[in-house]
């Protein structure tokens, strides 16, 4: 069965087109990675799918149900939660109290006046959780905003964690990392995907982590898909590496 | 009770036993009741604004209009319909705090400098109507002719009238229950909400808050506890004229806001105090007052942007 079906999708801003007639299918428990050359139209491809942008034309399919036109907040009540290119986060609340507005808000808390003690340990308990396998139990108490950029982004991936999505979307998840932060991400991706069996949709450029993690890998080129497969497929297709690799190398 | 907890409950004692004592103290200091009760009841209506732009990050230019409808709707009851103290508080917070839940979703998809513009925009519409409304409000003279009446309660009469200090105990009575709501609010998973609503927006909304809803509930709530503070202020002046909705008033919430430090709780009735006692001083001394206010607070702005309780926290802090 699957869980993402994306048909037919464009966008346009005035003369430009972003996106034009990409569609996707993400099964469940994939590991998706999109990629592309810069301009290729992957974040704007990715904003339709969250409905941070609404789609020119095209249709988005989530659980068998069409969601192209619902509010960001109703896609994330259906279980697609995601993490973007610039971490946003918090910054002047520590890392629990960031994790906090997310597990009150996944627990259906979000109006409440009031938390009883009982649900508050339960919600402390879920805090302590996410912090541990987030690799931050240790900076718990420290603002966000005066976090390294790796810790502010483990610290994001938790609180879309928390919202326990169906589907996760990363958007350049390592972008402006070193390579111990990259690996940091990079391994705590591959446990949430293996370990928690998350369905993960990630825009990377770093290609060591695409081939690392993806399953199956999506190019787009100049808002076009350029060619989809398994890593090793893609490697090898030629077109790929003419428009894409290609200019890497170059 | 372990010493942090105690720690963080010492501004609150602090606050609340001051206020109690204002009437043992104040005499001394050279103020008189009058001028305590307006501190509290100015302080009330700028920690009022504050719930949205402290702790929403939304700044509302327009508060006046909320706080004008609560002392109009305070006024008006006591003049014409019923000749009680306590009904014209509930109806002046009524009105208020109604005519905010129906102008909020007309305004609450715009941000920043938009919605300050807008809700001025509003505020001068509630203004042109009670100036030119002659016949029912009293138009520029103001609505006259009625006073805060004493109150009943069975046993015993309070005569707030000409009792001062039953009447400041009744404003800080009030004042109480208004902020003790808010406080509580903000402690718990909704205020969360709206907190996450002023650090990022964005991220708020893909957690799956709807936050212009979120938005509409703070305003309204917001509203509300300005409207009680302007009923309360038409029963200190046994008065209610048009400037109580005029667009200066609502800079002046928002200035005491600021002064005082919008990020921390206390901060808006710092910033009344020091509004109000400054305004009481300086007014019979030059008829210019407001240009020293002006200079104070730009003076405060620039070299303490997290207003006077910024300034002693920081030095607490080190």
């Amino acid at each position: 069965m699957t869980l993402l079906r994306v048909e037919n999708l464009s966008k346009h801003f005035g003369n430009l087109i972003a996106v034009d007639g990409v569609s996707m299918t993400v099964e469940p428990g994939e590991l998706r990675a999109v990629i592309g050359p810069n301009g290729a139209g992957k974040t704007t491809f990715f904003n339709m799918i969250s409905g941070f942008l609404t789609q020119t034309s095209g249709k988005i399919v989530f659980d068998n149900k069409d969601i192209s036109n619902l509010l960001p907040a109703r896609r994330v009540w259906r279980g697609i939660a995601r993490t973007f290119q610039i971490t946003e986060v918090f910054p002047e609340l520590s890392v629990r109290e960031n994790l906090r507005v997310a597990v009150e808000v996944a627990a259906g808390l979000r109006l409440s006046p009031w938390l009883s003690a009982a649900r508050d340990r339960g919600i402390r308990a879920r805090i302590d959780e996410l912090l541990g396998m987030g690799g931050l139990a240790a900076k718990a108490d420290r603002l966000v905003g005066e976090m390294s950029h790796g810790d502010q982004r483990a610290c994001e991936i938790m609180m879309a964690l928390a919202l326990k999505p169906r589907l996760l979307l990363l958007d350049e998840p390592t972008a402006g990392m070193g390579d111990q932060e990259t690996y940091d991400i990079t391994q705590l991706i591959r446990r949430l995907h293996r370990d928690e069996k998350l369905t993960i949709v990630l825009i990377e450029h770093d290609m060591r982590v695409v081939f690392h993690l993806a399953d199956r890998i999506l190019v787009l080129a100049e808002g076009k898909m350029l060619a989809e497969g398994t890593p090793k497929e893609i490697a090898a297709n030629e077109a790929v590496q003419a428009a894409y690799l290609g200019k890497v190398a170059a | 009770m372990g010493s942090n907890d105690l720690q963080k409950q010492a501004p609150n004692i602090v606050v609340w036993v001051l206020l109690l004592a204002l009437p043992l103290w104040l005499p001394y200091v050279g103020g008189y009741m009058e001028l305590g009760s307006r501190v509290v009841v100015l302080a009330l209506a700028a920690m009022a604004l504050n719930f949205l732009l402290g702790y929403t990050g939304v700044l509302s230019f327009g508060h006046a209009a909320y706080f004008g409808l609560g002392a109009y709707g305070a006024g008006m009851t006591i003049r014409y319909l019923v000749p009680s103290t306590g009904v014209g508080l509930l109806v002046g917070t009524l009105v208020g705090a109604v005519a905010g839940a129906i102008i909020g979703p007309m305004i609450i998809r715009l941000r920043g400098v938009y919605f300050a513009m807008v809700t001025i925009a509003f505020a001068q519409v509630f203004y042109f109507i009670a100036f030119r409304w002659n016949s029912v409000t009293g138009g520029d003279d103001g609505l006259t002719g009625w006073t805060r009446l004493p109150i009943h309660l069975g046993f015993t009469t309070i005569d707030i009238l000409h009792n001062p200090v039953a009447f400041y105990f009744l404003v800080l009575a009030v004042f109480a229950v208004a902020v003790g709501v808010m406080a509580w609010l903000l402690r718990s998973p909704f205020g969360r909400t709206l907190i996450a609503i002023r650090e990022n927006e964005r991220r708020a909304r893909f957690l799956g808050i709807p936050v212009d809803q979120h938005i509409w509930i703070s305003w309204t709530i917001s509203c509300a506890v300005v409207s009680v503070a302007g009923a309360l202020y038409a029963l200190l002046n046994n008065f209610v004229d048009p400037r109580a909705l005029y667009w200066t008033q609502s800079g002046d919430f928002v200035i005491m806001a600021v002064l005082g430090g919008m990020r921390s709780f206390w901060g808006p009735l710092i910033g009344a105090a020091i509004f109000v006692v400054l305004q009481d001083y300086l007014s019979s001394q030059t008829e210019n007052w407001m240009s020293f206010v002006g200079l104070f607070f730009v003076l405060v702005v620039m070299f303490f942007p997290r207003g006077i309780l910024g300034i002693i926290r920081r030095k607490v802090a080190s």
